[in-house]
């Protein structure tokens, strides 16, 4: 492509790299999958999430997001990516900015100019084609930056059915977004990506990890351990919250199971996909199956956040709602269990 | 999920996208597809909006009894509390918290009242001059 320069304000008035937008379920995941495939590496957004051991449950009571406890379905931001990233021998420049929102900026243009995509972390608040409704003060979101022209920057959100763009200004203001895991203007991209992939041997570590992760953490605030510590707890939140505020609590649940970016079922079907994808690899039809299991569980999920906003819509501080998904966790904590129990069998 | 079964309820997205949903398709594999959304979500979101539009409405009460300054509420409308204000205008928090007293909002300066109201996405004249319906 030819790069028409102008020095004197911007560096260039015209640049948009071949880039293909690929929508995904995830925006890390996402974001990695199309930056590795601009360089050549075919690996689908679930491949990086199984790879990057995305599959998790974590509930921290004393870690509060607008006052509610934090259930979650993944590990922490950026864990991912850095796992697959190192399983897979990729090497990634990643830079912050803190408190040098000009500097950011010109390093992404500079970036740019070399023909790179280039990963950013912002903040959705004041992310302007976002889903007004979606627009909270989270600030773990992540696109792709894949050209320029005069003010106007070339973005590709996973999140987002197509391609959109934003000014210099707004995407200055969703680098710098305040508030917990601020993005700081951080910004990656692969520099390295060996022409040889032990695909299965990456494929082996992510399994692990995440069967471990699942089962033998010995704090009961993680993995089955952390589901079943939550449903005990959930029993009492109408009579110890009243129903306003359980109603809060229980329907942040269903956000981190189903809002933007979870692919539906806080990430499961996107596992039991890895799971498919695993079974060709390896040329073997068990992990065919358990993907099988897996989306019998993401199912369940689903049947868990259908029931809870139900509860939740009423905001009836009749325990029986309470109790009802409380027991359909204590069920699925079981059936994530038996599953890496019989996952983990098949890597050893 | 069977890709038949992936819901289409129109709500918090629509108009502006579709998010993507994997589901199983005719033949047992998974493919990525598009949803147009799902009426829980829609419940379980309009909850969080709910909550806002309280601590909105909080603010509006707080101000009629004299007790806080417009800055309670555009601060509730952007969904911040005193912390995350305090960093996005760079003041320390026990400032922020004078100026959302009405005592402490006369005092503010021309200069403070532009940073203000640039963070809260508004005017000087609407924070100078906004007054909650009774």
């Amino acid at each position: 492509m030819d790069i028409p320069c102008d020095h004197k304000k911007t560096n260039y008035k015209h640049m948009k790299l071949d880039f293909e937008h690929i929508p995904a379920g995830h925006c890390e995941n996402g974001v990695i999958s199309s930056l590795l495939k601009y360089h050549g590496l075919n690996l689908s957004e679930a491949m990086i999430f199984g790879i990057g051991s995305g599959y998790f449950f974590a509930y921290m009571p004393f870690v509060k997001v607008n006052g509610i406890p934090l259930a979650s379905f993944r590990p922490v931001p950026g864990m991912i990516f850095a796992r697959a990233a190192k399983r897979l021998g990729i090497k990634m420049k990643k830079q912050t900015f803190r408190g040098q929102p000009k500097r950011a900026m010109d390093e992404l243009d500079r970036v740019l100019e070399k023909k790179l995509p280039v990963g950013v972390q912002a903040g959705v608040f004041h992310l302007s084609y976002f889903p007004p409704a979606y627009r909270f003060h989270f600030n773990a979101h992540n696109m792709t930056v894949y050209g320029k022209e005069g003010d106007t920057y070339f973005i590709s959100d996973p999140v987002m059915e197509y391609p959109t763009t934003l000014t210099y200004d707004e995407l200055k203001k969703v680098r710098f977004a305040k508030g917990p895991l601020s993005p700081n203007g951080k910004m990656y991209y692969p520099i390295e990506i060996p022409k040889e992939i032990d695909l299965k041997s990456a494929i082996h570590k992510g399994i692990k990890q995440t069967a471990d992760w699942m089962l033998t953490i010995p704090v009961p605030l993680f993995g089955v351990k952390g589901i079943r510590y939550l449903s005990r707890r959930m029993r009492n939140w109408p009579k110890k919250l009243g129903p306003k505020k359980a109603a809060a609590y229980l329907a942040q649940m269903v956000r981190m199971l189903e809002e933007i970016g979870t692919g539906g079922a806080g990430f499961r079907f996107i596992y039991a996909a890895f799971l498919q994808e695993v079974a060709e690899i390896m040329q073997d039809q068990r992990y065919f199956e358990l993907s099988k299991e897996m989306t019998k569980i993401g199912d369940k999920w689903r049947t868990f956040s259908s029931l809870a906003a139900k509860t939740c819509k009423g905001r009836s501080s009749d325990p029986d709602g309470y109790n009802t998904v409380a027991n359909l966790m204590l069920e699925i904590a079981d059936d994530e269990e038996k599953f890496f129990i019989e996952l983990k069998k098949l890597i050893n | 999920m069977e890709i038949d079964k992936v819901p289409q309820d129109e709500g918090i997205t629509a108009g502006i996208t579709r998010e993507i949903q994997y589901a199983v398709d005719e033949n047992g594999k998974y493919v990525k597809t598009f949803s147009k959304g799902w009426e829980p979500k829609n419940i379980v979101n309009e909850l969080a909006w709910d909550d806002i539009h309280d601590n909105m409405n909080d603010a509006n009460e707080k101000i009629l009894a004299g007790k806080a300054s417009p800055i309670m509420f555009f601060m509730a409308k952007n969904q911040m509390n005193v912390a995350l204000l305090a960093e996005y205008v760079e003041i320390p928090k026990w400032r922020v918290k004078r100026h959302l007293k009405p005592r402490g909002f006369k005092k503010l300066k021309q200069e403070q009242l532009a940073n203000y109201a640039k963070v809260l996405g508004i005017t000087v004249d609407e924070l100078l001059n906004y007054k909650p319906k009774k």
